[in-house]
């Protein structure tokens, strides 16, 4: 019983991280309709500046604006000078100039940062395990869940209360009017494009103790998180939300579970083979499966 | 995506001298032909072996055994299909016939076979899979690094040499993974409480502490080469479990590289391997003091299977008069293994696959109180590797 | 609302007249080039080559789904990978005499292997398809990466023929009467099979199936109320290009004596994607041509720096920018906004 709750709590925490990405993405697309490919660029710069502040510095706290900033303003720039000409066209455009984005980046870490991997340290405060009851948890992940989920609420608040999610939400359906009525849409595109950004780099400052900060780091979770926003529903923070926990939840499940089921059915070592090729597809399986019963995702943003 | 590098002669600032020093003689200097990856999260590999063949060229002033040479290196990628293309055109438009420097075994099975077929020479700095060591060994294929399973067994053997019965053991689901695992098994005598294959992507091995802690095992063995590996042990710190379980590796899970980027948690790993940095020899010690003077980072067993594969071939063409031409007579002299290793002992088996020793490691505090890799006894002596006997050479 | 807005064959007013006549220039460059090859002592140029032409049907054959269908699939890696895995395994089963799976016997036929190749990756795109074309849009681009994905995870874990290692086979595949060994006689099948497969989709595209296809890209709903079968004229036409794809991938296994699942990486769907884009979604020589200019790019590239990829990833962003329809389209006059 323990060890279902722990697992379930992993599962939760590796959707947190998920969402952070997929929210952003969602976002990206739901307003501009931009399939951003190099947002897991964003994600490797948020991870590196703050690895490269945390290093010289020494101190966790400065690399956590570090990373945020960093990211935030490598996103802006993308939106700037390359994203923001590719509206109009169609996605196959958008496909090739953010690959090649990803491309230019990653070799532009290989320059700035070397081939080695980063070292980034846990902050002393939250490293160690804490006593849950049932079972002892890492500190760590812990806090990414509560940062995690404050971020959620924080950013359905700034969705559902606030005039830039007002503006948001318009701009997402009725782009035309809301520049008639005098908004300034390009601004706003900026805005939106950097806070995607934003939380792509909040999440890779975060899984820099946690992972390797390495390049093509990005490239790893990226196809996750579209597996996330598409069985979310495209363009919905709330589909977001509810794919990527689902994804991360039964991911986890299937790693976690999948052998000793499979155990009491087949030998040993051909169950542990076959029970990690199916967790390997179970999260493209899903999608596939949410989409063939659901063709827009779980919470279609547009009816 | 996809990918070719290429750092000839001249362009690339660490090969520059080399060429220099080589159009200082008055003969035309021999090309070696290196494919080896650069990019991507295993370019740190690549770079190291590189960096430390052109360091033993630098070093004998742009010759290796007397005979001037050119290192003519591109980036695979690891990609196969790109390996393929840039040992075609090493080989038919630069007219190479000796290469080497491949990291990856998957890389190695698609390009070696051609340039044997194409009556080439190749020297293996690293990849040494099974299905060429045993009935598919060649004449002309030479392996300097190890066989990819002894890696594992010398793991096996320092498990039961420090005591422990039960393992708990994992490794990424694929090809070299599940020989890691086999060739663990096939050395430990203790009981496997528990096997997992992990994906070959993943990154978060939440469920898998988890699943470890509840088997309750008193060792793990986990083979997770490169950003994995850093992930893995952070994790396995973080979870509490570095304190009451130990660890045993085999090298590419914990390199010099590895252990910088871990840092702390790292303290107290068992590793095994053929060679570390603080090895008491001359030739160790002349490596490892000329590779931190120049290129002053940590110096991994990569670095020093690069420098090996210069020395070993450095000695075949000291003995052919620089000649590659005639392949039985560099084989022949190849063989002989005339060079100081700095592993110290080594020769070749039968399969043309190394026989050498193994040694078991720990990761400990150095007097500043960095974690470092210290050796600590000799596991295995003059062994090879279990395919030889397969091989009709 | 997603559907790509490139145009299929366009009927454009009047084309400069070197238009008419470029095709035919590539065609002789192409025959020519061994031979400046061999001259010139840069061998490793047929080798190129022939990477590049195979490739080359393998974009030509995603552009009938991307370009007439306006199906844009993010998974045609998984039909490439297919394709050389059916030639893997029948030429493994071929030399050692075993039956596949004990009743399909092996083969180290050419002939046999490439067709083998096409069904297979036929059936495989034939069973995504049907799935995945109840989707439209960004859904479908990425639910034909999910089974690409899943697909590229089977192969990883398939310890029978290699896992991640691959299958590496002695020999090349016979073509009786020809020496198979020689890469210029390889190059020149391979030149030829790329004729046959352009050939076939100029009539394609021409044919009423073409227009059909077209007709539903512009206006699913307009096709619908003519009586068209939407679903099953597009299925069609993603099992034709996943077969193009499978026999590219085929091909390749043969030319490479070597199949890994890196074929299958959806890195590789992407590069096909951009061969595609570059040259002109929709194009009949497009695809070619940008086939041959993304790896001859690469190659130049890299043959330059170390550090190509910081090159390659602006030139690909300065080319989305700039080239609206993509290489063939270059002197042409531009229709529509």
């Amino acid at each position: 019983m323990a060890l279902v709750l722990e697992q379930v709590l992993n599962g939760v925490q590796l959707g947190v991280m998920l969402f952070l990405l997929a929210a952003g993405l969602t976002l990206i697309f739901g307003i501009m309709g931009v399939i951003n490919l190099a947002h897991g660029s964003l994600y490797m710069v948020g991870a590196y500046a703050a690895a490269f502040v945390a290093q010289a510095t020494g101190s966790f706290l400065l690399a956590i604006p570090a990373g945020l900033a960093a990211a935030a303003l490598v996103g802006m720039a993308i939106e700037y000078g390359v994203v923001r000409h590719l509206y109009a066209r169609d996605h196959l455009d958008q496909v090739l100039a953010t690959f090649g984005l990803i491309l230019f980046f990653n070799q532009l870490v290989v320059l700035l940062f070397g081939r080695q991997p980063m070292f980034v340290q846990i902050p002393p405060a939250l490293a160690g395990a804490v006593d849950l009851g049932f079972f002892s948890y890492p500190v760590y992940r812990l806090c990414i869940i509560a940062v995690g989920l404050a971020t959620a609420g924080a950013l359905f608040w700034l969705i559902q209360r606030t005039r830039l999610g007002m503006l948001v939400r318009a701009g997402a359906t009725h782009r035309d009017m809301v520049q008639a009525l005098g908004v300034d849409i390009r601004l706003l595109y900026t805005v939106v494009f950097g806070l995607g950004a934003l939380l792509a780099g909040l999440a890779g400052l975060m899984a820099g103790p946690l992972l390797s900060v390495q390049v093509g780091m990005g490239e790893q979770i990226l196809i996750l998180t579209f597996v996330v926003v598409v069985i979310g529903g495209l363009g919905s923070v709330t589909g977001a939300f509810a794919g990527a926990l689902l994804v991360g939840v039964v991911d986890t499940s299937l790693r976690a579970f999948l052998p000793g089921l499979l155990r009491g059915l087949m030998t040993g070592s051909e169950a542990d083979a076959l029970a990690g090729g199916v967790s390997a597809m179970g999260v493209y399986l899903l999608m596939a499966i949410v989409l063939l019963v659901r063709p827009k995702g779980l919470f279609p943003a547009h009816g | 995506m996809s990918v070719i590098k290429k750092a000839a002669c001249g362009l690339a600032a660490g090969v520059s001298i080399l060429c220099l020093g080589g159009a200082a003689a008055a003969q035309e200097p021999l090309k070696i032909g290196m494919v080896t990856t650069l990019s991507g999260p295993g370019g740190y590999l690549g770079q190291d072996i590189r960096d430390a063949f052109n360091l033993a060229v630098e070093m004998g002033g742009g010759k290796l055994g007397g005979t001037p040479v050119q290192v003519l290196v591109e980036d695979d990628a690891l990609k196969p299909g790109q390996g393929k293309q840039i040992a075609d055109k090493f080989m038919k438009t630069d007219k190479v016939k000796l290469l080497t420097g491949i990291v990856f075994s998957n890389v190695a099975l698609a390009v070696v076979p051609d340039v044997l077929d194409n009556d080439g020479i190749y020297v293996s700095p690293n990849a040494g899979p099974s299905t060429l060591a045993g009935k598919e060994c060649h004449r002309n294929y030479f392996v300097v690094s190890w066989q990819n399973d002894s890696l594992h067994e010398s793991a096996g053997q320092n498990a039961n040499n420090l005591g422990f019965k039960k393992a708990f053991i994992l490794a990424p689901n694929y090809q070299a993974g599940k020989d890691a695992l086999e060739g663990f098994k096939r050395m430990f005598k203790g009981e496997i409480v528990g096997e997992v294959f992990t994906r070959l992507d993943q990154t978060d091995f939440a469920a898998e502490m988890a699943q470890i802690r509840n088997a309750k095992p008193d060792v793990v063995f986990q083979f997770h080469p490169g950003g994995a590996g850093i992930a893995f042990l952070r994790q396995y710190q973080q979870a509490g479990l570095i304190e009451s379980v130990p660890m045993v590796v085999p090298s590419p899970s914990m390199d010099a590289v590895t252990l910088k980027a871990v840092g702390a948690p790292a303290l107290g790993l068992n590793v095994s391997a053929q060679w570390n940095s603080d090895f008491d020899n001359p030739a160790s010690k002349e490596f490892v003091e000329a590779f931190t003077k120049k290129y002053n980072r940590p110096i991994t067993y990569y670095a020093s299977q690069g420098y090996d594969t210069a020395l070993a071939i450095g000695a075949a063409l000291k003995a052919t008069g620089g000649k590659v031409d005639n392949a039985e007579a560099f084989r022949t002299a190849m063989l002989k293994a005339d060079f100081k290793s700095v592993r110290g002992n080594f020769k070749f088996g039968r399969n043309q696959h190394p026989i050498q020793d193994w040694y078991s490691m720990r990761v400990e505090k150095d007097d500043a109180g960095n974690p470092v890799i210290r050796t600590k006894a000799k596991i295995l002596s003059d062994v090879g590797d279990s395919y030889a006997k397969d091989c009709k050479l | 609302m997603d559907e790509p807005r490139t145009p299929a064959v366009t009927k454009d007013a009047k084309p400069p007249r070197w238009r008419a006549w470029a095709p035919y220039a590539g065609l002789l460059a192409l025959v020519a080039l061994p031979f400046a090859a061999q001259a010139l002592g840069q061998a490793a140029l047929t080798t190129l080559a022939t990477r590049m032409v195979i490739l080359a049907i393998a974009a030509s054959a995603l552009n009938i789904a991307l370009g007439l269908g306006g199906l844009v699939s993010f998974g045609h890696a998984a039909f490439y990978g297919v394709g050389a895995y059916a030639v893997g395994i029948l030429t493994t089963h071929g030399a050692s005499g075993a039956p596949f799976l004990g009743f399909i016997p092996g083969s180290e036929l050419l002939g046999v292997n490439l067709l083998a190749a096409m069904l297979a990756s036929g059936l495989v795109a034939g069973a995504i398809g049907a799935l995945a074309l109840r989707t439209s849009g960004v859904q479908f681009i990425m639910i034909t990466l999910a089974f690409a994905q899943m697909l590229f995870f089977f192969f990883v874990a398939l310890k029978a023929y290699g896992g991640d290692d691959g299958v590496s086979m002695r020999r090349r595949n016979a073509l009786p009467g020809l020496n198979m060994r020689d890469d210029m006689t390889f190059y020149f099948v391979s030149l030829a099979i790329l004729a046959v497969w352009l050939g076939i989709s100029a009539r394609l595209f021409h044919s009423r199936f073409g227009l059909l296809l077209g007709g539903i890209r512009q206006s699913e709903r307009r096709m619908q109320a003519i009586g068209v079968s939407t679903v099953r004229t597009r299925w069609l036409a993603f099992v034709l290009s996943g077969m193009g794809t499978g026999l590219a991938g085929g091909l390749m296994a043969v030319f490479g004596r070597f199949v890994s699942p890196d074929m299958m990486h959806w890195t590789q769907s992407g590069e096909l994607l951009i061969m595609v884009v570059l040259g002109g979604a929709g194009t009949i020589f497009g695809p070619v041509l940008g086939a041959f200019a993304l790896i001859g790019l690469e190659t130049l590239l890299a043959g330059w720096t170390e550090h190509w990829q910081v090159i390659l990833g602006p030139a690909l962003v300065l080319m989305a920018l700039t080239f609206r329809g993509g290489l063939a389209r270059l002197g042409r006059r531009r229709e529509g906004p």
